[in-house]
Parts: C-alpha cells; structure tokens; sequence
C-alpha cells in the first residue's frame, strides 16, 4: 500500500512538472491567446498540410481539438468554459447556435474570399446573408449500392428501394429526419412537411419497405457497405465517398425526386478570444488553391467555384457528388421544425422500427 | 460515543445513496411530470399507456425473459460440472475473464464474426450449410445477450452449489433416490436462491439494453431502452425518457420484491 502511494505522488509530481514545462515553453515561443486559434472540426475534416501552411503564413499557431456528432459540439460549446475561435457545424446546429447567441457575426469584408462561393450555396435559411457562417462542404442524401450483386437493377428513384427483389439487403441510418424524409421524398412531399396526415401516408409507405430492410444502424454503415455484408444503403455523400475510397465496386446516386442537401459551414463561437485570427483562417480556407486543395484530401464536395478549376476533371465532372443546377434545385434543407414536430417525426420513426416484417 | 464513531462510519456511504440514488431518481420523477412544452402535466404517463409503449413494454419483458430463460439453461450445468472440476478458481476465472473486456469492443467483434464474410459464416459454408444471414436476427441478439450477461448469472449458482453439503446428496442417493429425483428434490431446491439471484442479476439489466439491439439486432429489436436514448438524444423529450425510465424502475423493484418474497418462504 506504502508503495502504491508513493508512485501516486511521483507520477502527480511529474504531471505537475510537465504541465508546468509546457507553460514555460509555450511563453518563451510567445505563445498566447492573441498568436493561437483553437480550431474545433470534425475528425480528419482539413488537410493537415493547410494548418501548416497557415502557421506559416500567419505566425499563428492553431490548435486543433475535434468532435463527432453536431450534438456532442454544441452541448460543450453552450456549457462554455471553452475559447474556440472557429468551429466547423453543420446548417441546423448553426441555426440553433444562432437562436441562442452562442454565434459572432462574420465581418464580410475581412473575407473578400466569399465571393468565389457558389451563389447557390450562399444566403439560405439557416443563416441569412451568411451573417454568421461561411460554407466549407456540402453534399446530399442518396443511395449506395453494390452494381455486382445488383446486375440489372437500376436506382433512379426512392421507390426503386422497395423493389421485391431487395428483400432484406438495405441498410439505413438509425435518425428520424433521414428515414422519414426518404418516405416523404419517395411521395414527392416536403422534407420539412407538418401535415399529419401526409406523415402517416409517409410512415405507412415506410411500413412496406420493412422486408426489404436489413438493418437500421449507426456509423457501422460504412464499415458494413464496404465489407459488402449488404448491397445498398441510404447514405450521406460524404460517407458515400469515404465508402466508395475503400471499395470502389460501389456506386452512388441521387435520387431524381430529389434529397435533402447539407452543409457544414464554419462559424465564430461567441466565446472566440482571437476574433481576428479566426476572420483570416476563414478567408484563408475560403481561398480557391486551399480550397481544392481541401477537397482533394477530404474528398467531400466543395462550394468553391473558383477551386473547382484546380480540381481534376474526374473530381469534378462527377455528377454523382457535383450535380447541375437542375438537380440542386430539387434539394431541400432541413427546417427546424421545432420541438413538437421533431418528437412527432421522432414517434413516427419509433413506430416504424418497431413494424414487424 | 461508540454509537457516534459508528454514524460517522456511516456517513460516506449515505452521502453515496443519497447524490447516487435518491437524487437521481428524485430528479427523474421530477423531469417526468413535464411535457414536451415544458409545461406541468400528467400527459407522458397517458402516452406511456398507448399501444406503441406498451407493445414496447411488452417485448422488453419478452426478450429479458428469453435471455434469462437460456441464460439459466447454460449457466445451470456450467456451474454443476464447475464445482466437480479439479482447478475450479481457474475455470471460474477464465469465465469471468470476458466480463472484463469493455461491451463495445465485444459487440464490434460479434459484427465481425457473425457476418457474411465472418468465420461462422466461413464454417457454415465448409459444412455444406451455406451462407446464412445470422447479424441483424433475434437468434444473434439473444445469443450475443446470452453472452454478455452469463458469468453474472453462473457465479451466484456455483456460490449456491458450493455451499450445498455433499453429505446431503449421498443421504439422498443412500435412501434410494435416483439421480434425476435427488436433482429435483434436494439440490435444486437447496440452490434455488442462488438461481433467483442470478435471475435477478440478468433479468434487470437485460430490461434496459439498447446498444447492442442497434450493434447486433441493426434495431430490429426495439426495447425501452432504445426508446429512452431516442427520447434524451435525438427529441430531447426529457420527459417521455424519464416517464419509461420510471415504469423501468418500478418493473426492477417488482422484480427484486418478487425474487425477495420467494427467499422468505423457504
């Protein structure tokens, strides 16, 4: 017993001494809140080289924390006690941000790089007048499928899913908003419809796809789709891509009765202590050779029109993940609902996982 | 003054119930009497009685009670041959060793070996059975269930098996009962607490599973335990959640007096 408290007062002692190294040695480099940014972004979201290339540039050095759900960001940043200059949400949690103050306005003209952005991508609802964010990726819902195991089948519609000969092959994403859109989408009815009695035609046309249903399942989809264990799924693009890098036997496509489309924009949270710092780093990722150079790391769609010219045309002439205007504007945003229509969604999606085959 | 030094002896472990269980459950009764609105209202327990809730209601008791059923079933003999075995601390130990592994992991490893391309799979095949699809069934949630909870299930029968005076059973099988009736008369009767507890430490907590109906059942298994995350994480309908969570913990505490009673009788 003696001798586990001492190792326990040596060890205290030498995380006290390192913490209080580290102190030291960041003064003495003049590190401080005024030349640091704290990025917060998802994971493996940004080309490492690009933060490098901004310290560089800047004589800022960033550091770097990420997160995995809009949920998980956004409760740490309302419980404060953090000093994010920049964070990376996507399009409902901004709006959430937003209605409770958690967000500081962009200074546009700090930002002359805006104007590369694709005009479609710019000044929707979830943030007006990109007042407080500025787009960083976007992409859609569709449908991943194996073209080997599925030889004649095509997908060019929701309702090809429901297909008899796809008995027990689909997986999908375990989330209210996407299952019960996709039932909406399948109707050519409103992502963000309130109409009870269309969500329940909605939710019994759910109800006929359940033989076909494999599973409803989480993050494991990707992993699942690219070992093959199903031959089709309802992914976001971004997955799709990330699915597709790992097994390019698989396809992706948009539905023609159009999806939902999202965006991950990036932002200032209210508690940022380099206001400054954060409006170059925004500028300096909205930058069209950064730009590209992003998107070929990350491997997502970007908004940057200008950053496509520096893009191979075999990334870029890729309907699948850079579709024409024809088919964005068929794509719809998610509206906050708010919290009575979200529990109804959520309700209808319970009563539909629990429908028996 | 011994009576003293006694109560301050007590107070950690006070302190413990009280931030630990009282508060928190206090705390969901609390959450519990408010609707979505926010607004003060018995609203979440009529909801709790529509069919979707009690159907809910219904096939989490349903799969608890499979899952305990064969739990029994395996567990019964395992702690039988156990305590004839000649290195029982190493038997035991290589039983509880599992146990030790975090849930997660093991759930990820279930996916990979009862996939189409996992071993399982790979045997069928060579077998001449062929390839099933055995991830995302009933059969694979109770099995990996099953899997999860059984040292928690044999430790208290082999405790029980253990303490059972062999003298008993030779007296038995001396008076001339057979195997079969000296099991159904005189061991299993004299083990039957340690079965109840071992019922009770895999019945409970079998009510509440979630992750692994989404992990290995793909959510075709919907439990109330799904329906409470879904509730706090995704609506954000504390209310509901704490409304199931409160029919949850008065099942648990039926289940506990029902188990209590039967010790008493004996």
């Amino acid at each position: 017993m003696k001798k586990v408290m001492q190792m326990f007062t040596v060890i205290i002692i030498l995380a006290l001494g390192l913490m209080y190294l580290t102190f030291v040695l960041n003064s003495q480099q003049g590190y401080s809140s005024r030349n640091t940014l704290s990025v917060y972004n998802w994971g493996d979201y940004i080309d490492p080289d690009l933060i490098t290339k901004f310290e560089k540039e800047t004589g800022i050095k960033i550091i770097y924390q990420t997160f995995d759900s809009n949920e998980a960001m956004l409760t740490k940043i309302a419980h404060g006690g953090t000093t994010f200059d920049i964070a990376i949400p996507s399009d409902y949690a901004i709006n959430k941000m937003k209605e409770q103050g958690l967000l500081i306005p962009l200074d546009h003209s700090k930002i002359p790089n805006l104007k590369y952005i694709d005009p479609r991508f710019l000044d929707l609802p979830f943030d007006e007048n990109n007042e407080y964010s500025a787009p960083y990726f976007w992409g859609t819902l569709g449908i991943i499928y194996n073209p080997e195991v599925l030889e004649d089948m095509e997908f060019k519609s929701w309702n090809d899913l429901w297909d008899e000969r796809l008995r027990n092959e689909i997986l999908l994403y375990d989330s209210a908003r996407e299952v019960i859109g996709m039932g909406l989408n399948s109707l050519s009815y409103s992502l963000n419809e309130t109409d009870t009695d269309r969500l329940l035609e909605a939710k019994r046309k759910l109800d006929t796809l359940t033989p076909n249903i494999k599973a409803i399942v989480g993050d494991e989809v990707k992993m699942l789709l690219a070992n093959e264990e199903a031959a089709i799924g309802v992914v976001w693009s971004g997955d799709a891509s990330e699915i597709i890098g790992e097994n390019d036997k698989l396809d992706y496509v948009i539905p023609d009765e159009g999806t939902n489309v999202w965006f991950d924009n990036i932002v200032i949270p209210a508690s940022a202590k380099n206001v400054e710092g954060a409006h170059l780093f925004i500028n300096f990722m909205l930058d069209p050779e950064n730009a590209a150079q992003n998107t070929e790391y990350v491997g997502y769609s970007t908004p940057n029109m200008k950053a496509l010219a520096y893009l191979p045309e075999e990334i870029t002439g890729d309907v699948r993940f850079y579709p024409g205007r024809d088919i964005t504007d068929k794509f719809e945003l998610y509206e906050n609902l708010g919290k009575k229509m979200t529990a109804y969604y959520n309700e209808l999606f319970l009563e539909f996982k629990m429908h028996r085959k | 003054m011994q009576d003293r030094t006694r109560n301050i002896y007590l107070i950690p472990y006070m302190l413990w119930i009280i931030l630990f269980v009282i508060a928190p459950i206090a705390l969901i009764m609390y959450y519990s009497m408010f609707n979505i609105d926010g607004a003060f209202s018995l609203e979440n327990y009529t909801r709790f009685f529509t069919p979707v809730y009690l159907s809910m209601t219904f096939r989490s008791f349903w799969y608890a009670a499979i899952i305990t059923g064969v739990s029994l079933l395996v567990a019964y003999p395992t702690a039988y041959l156990l305590t004839k075995t000649e290195h029982k601390q190493l038997w035991l130990l290589l039983i509880i060793l599992p146990s030790w592994i975090n849930l997660l992991l093991k759930a990820y490893a279930f996916i990979g070996i009862l996939g189409f391309y996992g071993p399982v799979n790979s045997f069928l095949n060579i077998i001449g059975i062929g390839t099933r699809q055995i991830l995302f069934t009933d059969f694979s949630f109770i099995f990996v269930a099953v899997y999860i909870f059984i040292p928690y299930m044999i430790l208290p029968i082999f405790n029980a098996l253990e303490e059972l005076n062999p003298s008993l059973v030779a007296a038995a099988r001396d008076l001339g009962a057979s195997s079969w009736t000296t099991f159904r008369r005189v061991i299993f009767p004299l083990t039957f607490s340690g079965v109840k507890a071992g019922c009770r430490a895999v019945f409970i907590p079998a009510l509440s599973l979630f992750m692994i109906t989404r992990l290995i059942a793909g959510n075709r298994v919907i439990t109330l335990g799904t329906a409470i995350e879904q509730h706090f994480l995704v609506t954000q309908d504390w209310g509901m959640g704490s409304t199931i969570a409160v029919f949850l913990i008065i099942a648990m505490g039926l289940t506990m007096i029902l188990t209590e009673n039967g010790k008493r009788v004996n």
